[in-house]
């Protein structure tokens, strides 16, 4: 292993990282709103909003991120909506996990049980009070695991920006086992952020999983 | 007689082709309480639940003081707020302490001073012994100390009625006795009360008036003595039997120390 | 109507060959999932034994493999053993051993959540009416795990379709690159050819994936 290139192209994967980092958490932010939204048209059973929802849904599960972006990224310029590789970025996420978001959101809401809401109703509360105060709260912590495992898988996809030429880790490192032929190295760094990435996000989410499960109010 | 306070009249329920209530009339006057006994399917839970306003109804009329009851309507709102009712399964927020769950109505839908409500909460925790338990959380509680807080959650928002579908019967036997004595003393105390049970012996003691209910209609109307005594209409007679024979096989195995309706 | 560059593919041998290029990646996918699924029961199967080491290893190994992005063991393996180990492996081998060690990672993740949330009385119901052990699984156990496992393995297969689509960084010909190699080469007869093209790759991505995830989807329905 040699450390003196490591040192020297830290400061590259560093930036590489923050990209990355960037891109995944502005992108996942939105795939929560995608995701809010799709699950109330559902839960509320909005008309024409609900079936397009679900051709949304469908579309975005069976599809791979790495076809969404080229199509995003390659394919829409030629039709007059030319997006840079970052905004293609975070449309792709959003548009791949809004999707996995809803699919989170409608089980938590759906594990609410009915007698909760009618006795919330009986004791005179109105509709948004009982969503407030009665139904987010339990979907929401019912909701936790599958948002953590979605934020993490997210953060994985985003591995794929480096092929519409975003200068995130994976492209860095290819770049560089190309150029000095230091594979060994590179990958090494590669996988060492990557970690730094993913590993405190799934640590947190183990953590808050089993609190909400061992010492929260889960019945 | 006392001041009518619920009246229903004529009502009918149909879920699709199957009607379930079939024209049910029945007047209910402050500080009365009444028991509804029936064979399961009879009707008993639907009638609760429509005078709450959770089912709309197919006709007839529910008045509350006068005011009509009517799923979705706005003034339904504000009349729900003056009936209390207790669900069979452990109704309790489960994300909420015993005491937010008690307070939550009488803070977000009363405007009460969140502690005033606690005050008044506290006062109630303590009469039903759970005191200790306000700041536990649901799952935390026994069954029947889940039925218990949930009684006096309702009771925080002062009702003028209170309705009580089949409260103990998805809890263990043992705790069936602590749940009905918080609503023995509740009778005592003469609150009007609707009561939907299969505990017999209870009915017994805690109505005034017992009310028999077959499909979907009102086949026998009495006071408990009478109603359990002498049942007049063949399907009561049939109904009570279904008890008492229960009853002598159970005396015949030697032991049933939990279940004291030894004479119906 | 705008020039949309489909017609591309209706150019000689340019579709077929699209269809060549996702067949490559629904191959590389089948033996992948083919070999995973034994694997990951295997691997299942270990991880509820009592013996704490052999819970240890197989819990590391699956949570190794399952932190990092796919892309990122594609590069560890392609580019691991080729440069660094000198052997060379060609992108479709280096592909389905990434894919196996991954598919064997998910599918024992599925077979353990699959064999913990059978209640404990049925195995105890089961000894009580007599049956011996392996009868308990045979007849029991297995038959339960399976209607849980189905629906789940069967999404793994569309996971891995849809992660194939990845195998065109390192080098293997599958739809993305055909696709590429056909907008490249008409550059000048269809400069609009990126879009057409793409878009027929994301609908026969669709096509590939959605009646398997509806059929999961269903069987899911079926025995819930």
């Amino acid at each position: 292993m040699n450390w003196e290139f490591i040192i020297k192209y830290l400061p590259l994967y560093q930036r590489a990282a923050i990209l990355t980092v960037k891109i995944g958490v502005i992108g996942i932010v939105f795939a929560v709103l995608v995701g809010l939204v799709c699950a109330a048209v559902q839960y509320y059973k909005i008309p024409v909003a609900r079936q397009i929802t679900a051709v949304y849904i469908e579309l975005s599960r069976n599809t791979p991120l790495l076809v969404q972006l080229f199509f995003l990224y390659y394919g829409f310029p030629k039709i007059g909506v030319r997006l840079s590789a970052e905004v293609c970025g975070v449309v792709g996420l959003a548009f791949l996990g809004g999707s996995y978001m809803a699919e989170a959101f409608r089980s938590g809401l759906e594990a609410v049980d009915d007698v909760q809401k009618e006795s919330a109703f009986s004791l005179g509360l109105n509709s948004r009070q009982i969503l407030g105060y009665v139904i987010l709260p339990q979907a929401l912590s019912t909701s936790v695991p599958a948002l953590v495992a979605n934020i993490i898988f997210l953060l994985k996809e985003t591995s794929v920006f480096s092929a519409i030429s975003l200068m995130d880790l994976m492209f860095t490192a290819k770049d560089l086992i190309g150029l000095y032929y230091k594979t060994t190295e590179s990958l090494f760094l590669l996988v060492v952020f990557y970690l730094l990435i993913l590993l405190p996000v799934s640590i947190v989410g183990t953590l808050l999983e089993r609190r909400l499960r061992y010492a929260g109010f889960g019945d | 007689m006392a001041e009518p306070i619920l009246e229903i009249e004529q009502l009918i329920k149909e879920y699709g082709q199957n009607r379930v209530l079939d024209g049910v009339n029945l007047t209910v006057h402050k500080g009365e309480v009444i028991v509804i006994v029936g064979p399961s399917g009879c009707g008993k839970s639907t009638l609760l639940r429509c005078i709450n306003a959770l089912e709309d109804i197919q006709g007839g009329i529910i008045r509350l003081h006068g005011e009509e009851i009517q799923k979705g309507s706005a003034s339904s709102q504000k009349l729900r707020q003056k009936i209390g009712m207790v669900f069979q399964s452990y109704d309790l927020f489960p994300h909420l302490t015993v005491l937010d769950n008690i307070t939550l109505a009488p803070v977000k839908v009363q405007k009460r001073k969140k502690e005033d409500a606690a005050k008044e909460a506290m006062e109630l925790l303590t009469r039903i012994g759970l005191a200790d338990k306000a700041n536990s959380y649901p799952r935390q509680l026994s069954g029947g100390q889940k039925q218990r807080v949930a009684i006096v959650r309702a009771l925080c928002m002062h009702p003028e009625i209170l309705l009580f579908d089949e409260v103990t019967a998805a809890l263990d036997p043992e705790m069936v006795r602590e749940v009905l004595d918080v609503m023995l003393d509740l009778a005592r105390q003469g609150k009007t009360m609707l009561i939907v049970t299969h505990e017999m012996s209870f009915a017994r003691a805690v109505a005034d008036r017992v009310i028999f209910l077959d499909q979907g209609n009102i086949v026998e109307e009495a006071k408990p003595e009478e109603f359990f005594e002498h049942p007049k209409t063949e399907r009561a007679q049939k109904f009570l039997h279904v008890f008492s024979f229960d009853q002598v096989k159970k005396q015949e195995e030697g032991n049933c120390s939990e279940q004291s309706e030894s004479h119906l | 109507m705008p020039d949309l560059g489909i017609e591309v593919l209706f150019k000689g041998t340019n579709m077929l060959r699209l269809l060549q290029g996702l067949w490559v990646a629904m191959r590389i996918s089948l033996i992948s999932i083919a070999v995973s699924i034994p694997l990951g029961i295997i691997v299942g199967a270990l991880m509820t034994v009592k013996n704490m080491a052999v819970k240890a290893v197989s819990k590391v190994y699956l949570e190794v493999i399952r932190i990092m992005p796919q892309l990122v063991l594609l590069f560890l393996v392609y580019f691991g053993t080729t440069r660094a180990m000198g052997i060379n492996l060609s992108g479709e081998l280096a592909s389905i051993i990434v894919f196996v060690l991954w598919g064997t990672a998910e599918m024992g993740d599925l077979v353990r959540g699959a064999l913990i949330s059978i209640p404990k009385h049925q195995y105890e119901s089961s000894q009580a009416l007599g049956l011996t052990k392996s009868q308990t699984y045979l007849y029991i156990i297995i038959p339960q795990t399976l209607r849980r496992l189905l629906p789940l393995s069967i999404n793994l297969i569309t996971r891995m379709i849809k992660t194939t689509s990845l195998v065109l960084m390192i080098g293997v010909v599958e739809m993305l690159k055909v696709a590429q190699q056909i907008i490249e080469a008409n550059r000048m007869s269809s400069p609009n050819a990126a879009f057409g093209v793409f878009l027929v790759v994301f609908v026969l991505y669709f096509l590939a994936c959605w009646p398997i995830s509806m059929l999961a989807r269903y069987l899911e329905k079926k025995w819930s």
